[in-house]
């Protein structure tokens, strides 16, 4: 049940039909994980905490830099030096005190997530490497957890949606299996324009809400690719791969 | 024949996707290959035909957040 502050909270989203107090109610009984608090995780995590989603898990090992501040829209400048997971967890908290907020301030490997996700319904990927990548796509396949993912680098982003708990979902690894030697480039190294975070992360949020209501999602097993020069989104469909070193062992 | 890569007009001999990915002055193992809108498992490149009018989306992944 709603409170009579929820309902006020959240009107303008309850009076949408395909939303109404059901889907705010199943907004509210969600556990979600935002795993990376950077440029993505950043509106991914204001927007969730806004609509009321009802428990946040916050993961990022880092510290706040004064480099972070020019697309990272959580933080503040006297944020400087403190860690992300925690600045953020105040942040939401502020933005809705409806919401629980959980910040983990630690790297998430493998054997953490497998830890950590049991109860989680939905894990939405803001990081920053193909290492973790490829490490949420395994974990969340094996147990059957829907997946958002996104990146942005210079003016370009991508994003795609994974419903583990479906029969027969390709995987991140069909697309882009894990390779040694990938060569490294991010945001640190090549640099990224803040609004196409901000643009990228704000469809993550929308995907992660109509997953949670039951809508139809645009990204499921599908890559949408954004130009930030041409404002341009364009979808390509995945299939599953016979040969994908994940899926070809279960 | 004249086919679409990555949205701009490009010219090219080859119509089998590995010979026509070598072509065009792709190699290695760092993108995905999507035909006409669909994404092309690896193994089957050598039986993937191209033809004039094509659309080819070759993808590596973005990586940042
Ligand atoms: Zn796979």
């Amino acid at each position: 049940m709603l409170s009579r502050k929820e309902l006020q909270r959240y009107s303008r989203q309850i009076m949408l039909p395909r939303v109404g107090e059901a889907g705010q109610e199943k907004l509210k009984k969600a556990r979600v994980m935002i795993v990376g608090l950077g440029g993505l995780g950043s509106p991914v995590a204001l927007y969730l905490a806004a609509a009321g989603v009802g428990e946040l898990h916050l993961v990022d090992g880092d510290r706040i830099e004064i480099s972070n501040l020019q697309r990272q829209i959580l933080y503040k400048t006297n944020h400087r030096d403190k860690a992300k997971a925690q600045v953020a967890a105040q942040q939401l908290s502020a933005a809705n005190p409806e919401i629980r907020v959980h910040p983990h301030d630690n790297l998430a490997d493998e054997s953490w997530l497998r830890d950590r996700l049991g109860d989680i319904d939905l894990v939405l990927d803001c990081t920053d490497n193909l290492e973790t990548r490829h490490a949420i796509n395994r974990v969340c396949r094996a147990l059957r957890k829907p997946v958002v993912m996104a990146s942005v680098l210079g003016f370009s982003g991508q994003l795609i949606s994974f419903d583990f708990a479906a029969q027969q979902s390709p995987c991140y690894a069909c697309l882009f299996p894990p390779s040694a030697d990938r060569e490294v480039q991010n945001c640190s190294t090549a640099g990224v324009m803040g609004p196409a975070l901000g643009v990228v992360g704000s469809m993550q949020a929308l995907e992660a809400i109509k997953l949670l209501l039951g809508l139809p999602v645009a990204s499921l097993s599908q890559l949408q690719l954004f130009e930030a020069e041409s404002l341009e989104l364009r979808p390509l469909q995945l299939q599953g791969n016979n040969d994908c070193p994940v899926c070809s062992n279960p | 024949m004249e086919i679409q890569v990555n949205g701009e007009s490009r010219r090219a001999e080859r119509n089998d996707l590995p010979g026509l990915l070598r072509e065009l002055g792709y190699s290695g193992e760092t993108f995905a290959v999507a035909v006409n809108g669909d994404f092309v498992p690896r193994a089957q490149y050598p039986d993937t035909r191209i033809a004039e009018g094509d659309h080819l989306d070759v993808v590596a992944p973005v990586v940042g957040g």
